[in-house]
């Protein structure tokens, strides 16, 4: 069935489709729909699920570790600020192993009060465990959610889906609702290897010596690493019953391209029209598109970028003292390949400032004159 | 690819209308793409509500700077701030009012059009008489103007997404079509 | 039981022994805490008035509560006197261990 809905809805409908058990939630702009649907849905029946209201974002992550160690389907969603007091807690369900699914909606962190988009907030949080999806569309909003229940039950990680405030958040687009039944053949029932019972006590998370501590990080990481293979693959899965492919990255005309933009979120998609926009001018530009962000991509991103000779990374976020932090994350991946392209980082959409097809014209001028990356940072936009 | 701007007053349904748009048209197999402006919406304050439509997926997410046409749902707005701001040549402007076009001295490069909304949502009894809710009728002529989709469409659009009062809802927008 | 025993810890000589996620693997069967206690708590029932506060208060959940009444599992608790400390009648005394 095709139905015009907001990127907060889509996230919902990934939630219900997914059947969601327990959804604990606090409200914050741009992400409130996401809650108001679900409890909705939770009111009337449609959705099956315990839906728990909570004083903060930190006991929503809480309650959602309690239900998920229980063996409960857990989904909850936030933002900006509310994503930062979530902090602590994000350690927990990712140390734990606790595969909870959550959407963030990308939003500026303050101060400026800002609800607009950027990425700081969601970036602040690569460190903690979680896997990361980064979704440009509404039907990629929701198909992700579906198969990153998947991933994380399977390797008892959680993710976060992210999603653009206002250009995606609240956008309405044309998203194809999958049937329930073929949801249900994709992903079944989660059926966590623990859970907490009566009848196997046992305690979670306690006291850990430097005898073992070592050992449940390095096993975190391992199972990591086993992320892109696994989207991979049910990626794959997904698209024989949906007909809709979802890995990595998404590649716009990469091969044999004299530049590569690589981006995410709504800016990944804007750059594919920049891409026509460049090759109908004879220059031959390309889009890497990162989907998934942590893990990183190594093994696509050095495939596709040691093809090319420059890449202008787009970044909608900072490291304060650093650089742009996909541009980082790119620069790391290439480091000591055998060939490596000119690397040139760009800061842009700050605080929700728009990122325009004329934005990567001007990305693209820069990068295509330059032999060298002159400036550590090259700000796209801001009024010198 | 068209893109249309709507400008309205908050509290009218001006992001309503683009939705109820982009659902009737997304029925004719369209790719849509329908937003408010993306900030905080209080009542009575200027509002702005943006709708792409193409026959292809719609990879732009960037903000509409150069629409195709402008509707603009509360007339007192065209004295308020400059409806025409980016506007293409020869892009039409739908105002809702019991005025002619000529009345607005629009600049000549606009094909302007003019159709009395509120009378049809007040006649309907939609909202209130101070505050009548003048949106379904607006998509009503919208879609006439600018020959966007099948009057069909737009009255089952109608009826999936207003909950309040649908019938009289629909009649508003067939009496607008009618006299667009 | 012997000392040897009651301190058994439980080391993994691999990670590929260990569970996935950090969690208690039955430590508490061997780690009896009774064996910490230098004073121990004494109810005196007839004052008891089933309140259940000493149930909740201990910190190493070794009282019971059988048919009402509260039940001190000396395997396990340790002699802290938390439980003398909230009993609103007074009526836990803390004597000492014979050993
Ligand atoms: S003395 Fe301490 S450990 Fe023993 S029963 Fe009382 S509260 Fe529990
Ligand atoms: S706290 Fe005191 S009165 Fe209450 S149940 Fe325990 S022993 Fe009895």
């Amino acid at each position: 069935m095709k139905k015009v809905i907001m990127g907060n809805h889509a996230l919902s409908y990934g939630a219900m489709l997914s059947r969601a058990q327990v959804i604990a939630a606090y409200p914050i702009t741009p992400q409130t729909q996401v809650v108001e649907l679900l409890s909705e849905m939770c009111a009337d029946g449609t959705l099956n699920a315990k839906f728990i209201k909570v004083e903060s974002e930190h006991s929503a992550m809480a309650a959602c570790l309690g239900a998920s160690l229980a063996g409960a389907r857990t989904f909850t969603a936030t933002s900006a600020q509310g994503l930062a007091l979530m902090h602590e807690m994000l350690h927990w369900a990712a140390g734990g192993r606790m595969p909870v699914v959550m959407g963030n909606i990308n939003r500026a962190m303050a101060p400026g009060w800002s609800i607009w988009a950027d990425q700081n907030d969601s970036l602040s949080e690569r460190d903690t465990g979680w896997i990361q999806f980064y979704c440009s569309s509404n039907q990629e909003v929701l198909d992700t959610v579906i198969q990153a229940f998947k991933v994380s039950e399977k390797l008892m990680i959680p993710s976060m889906i992210v999603l653009d405030a206002f250009a995606l958040s609240h956008t309405y687009e044309v998203v194809e609702i999958p049937e329930q039944d073929k949801v249900d053949r994709f992903l079944p029932p989660f059926n966590p290897p623990w859970r907490l019972t009566p009848d196997d006590p046992h305690a979670f998370g306690g006291l850990t010596s430097p005898d073992h501590y070592m050992e449940f990080r390095y096993k975190l990481q391992k199972d990591m690493e086993k992320v892109p293979a696994l989207v991979e693959e049910t990626g794959k899965e997904y698209e024989k019953l949906f007909g809709r492919y979802l890995g990595q990255v998404e590649e716009y005309f990469c091969d044999e391209a004299e530049l590569v933009f690589v981006t995410s979120g709504t800016a990944g998609y804007t750059a594919r029209v920049a891409v026509d926009e460049l090759r109908a001018k004879g220059i031959k530009a390309g889009n890497l598109r990162i989907k998934l962000f942590r893990p990183f991509p190594f093994e696509k991103v050095r495939d596709i970028l040691s093809r090319v000779p420059k890449v202008a990374v787009l970044d909608r976020n900072i490291s304060y003292g650093h650089h742009g932090i996909f541009y980082q994350e790119v620069k790391s991946a290439m480091y000591g390949q055998p060939s490596s392209p000119l690397i040139f980082g760009f800061i842009a959409g700050l605080g929700g400032r728009d990122i325009t097809r004329d934005s990567y014209q001007e990305i693209a001028e820069y990068a295509l004159n330059k032999n060298r990356a002159e400036e550590e940072i090259v700000w796209i936009g801001v009024k010198k | 690819m068209i893109e249309i701007r709507f400008h309205g007053r908050g509290g009218q349904g001006t992001v309503v209308a683009s939705k109820i748009l982009a659902d009737a048209l997304a029925k004719e197999g369209n790719y849509v793409q329908a937003y408010p402006e993306f900030g905080v919406e209080r009542r009575g304050a200027p509002v702005f509500a943006f709708i792409r439509i193409d026959n292809k997926p719609i990879y732009d997410k960037s903000k509409i700077y150069n629409p195709d046409h402008v509707v603009v749902v509360d007339s007192t707005l065209v004295e308020a701030i400059d409806v025409t701001e980016g506007l293409k040549e020869g892009g039409c402007i739908i105002i809702n009012s019991n005025n002619p076009p000529e009345h607005f001295r629009l600049p000549s490069k606009f094909k302007v059009f003019t159709v009395d909304a509120t009378e049809i949502a007040v006649k309907h009894r939609l909202g209130t008489l101070a505050a009548p809710i003048v949106n379904t009728a607006i998509t009503g002529a919208v879609i006439k103007i600018l020959n966007l989709t099948r009057l069909e469409s737009l009255v089952e659009a109608i009826r999936e997404g207003i909950s309040i009062k649908p019938e009289d809802n629909v009649k508003a927008a067939i009496e607008a079509y009618e006299r667009a | 039981m012997s000392k040897k025993k009651e301190a058994r810890k439980i080391t993994f000589e691999s990670e590929k022994e260990m569970p996935v996620a950090p969690m208690s693997l039955g430590s508490m069967l061997y780690n009896k805490t009774g064996a910490w206690r230098n004073i121990k708590p004494v109810i005196d029932l007839s004052r008891c008035i089933k309140c259940g506060i000493c149930w909740k208060f201990c910190p190493d959940a070794s009282i019971d509560i059988v048919d009402d009444w509260p039940q001190i599992n000396y395997v396990y608790c340790k002699g802290c006197g938390l439980c003398a400390e909230e009993c609103p009648q007074k009526c836990i005394a803390m004597v000492e261990e014979e050993k």
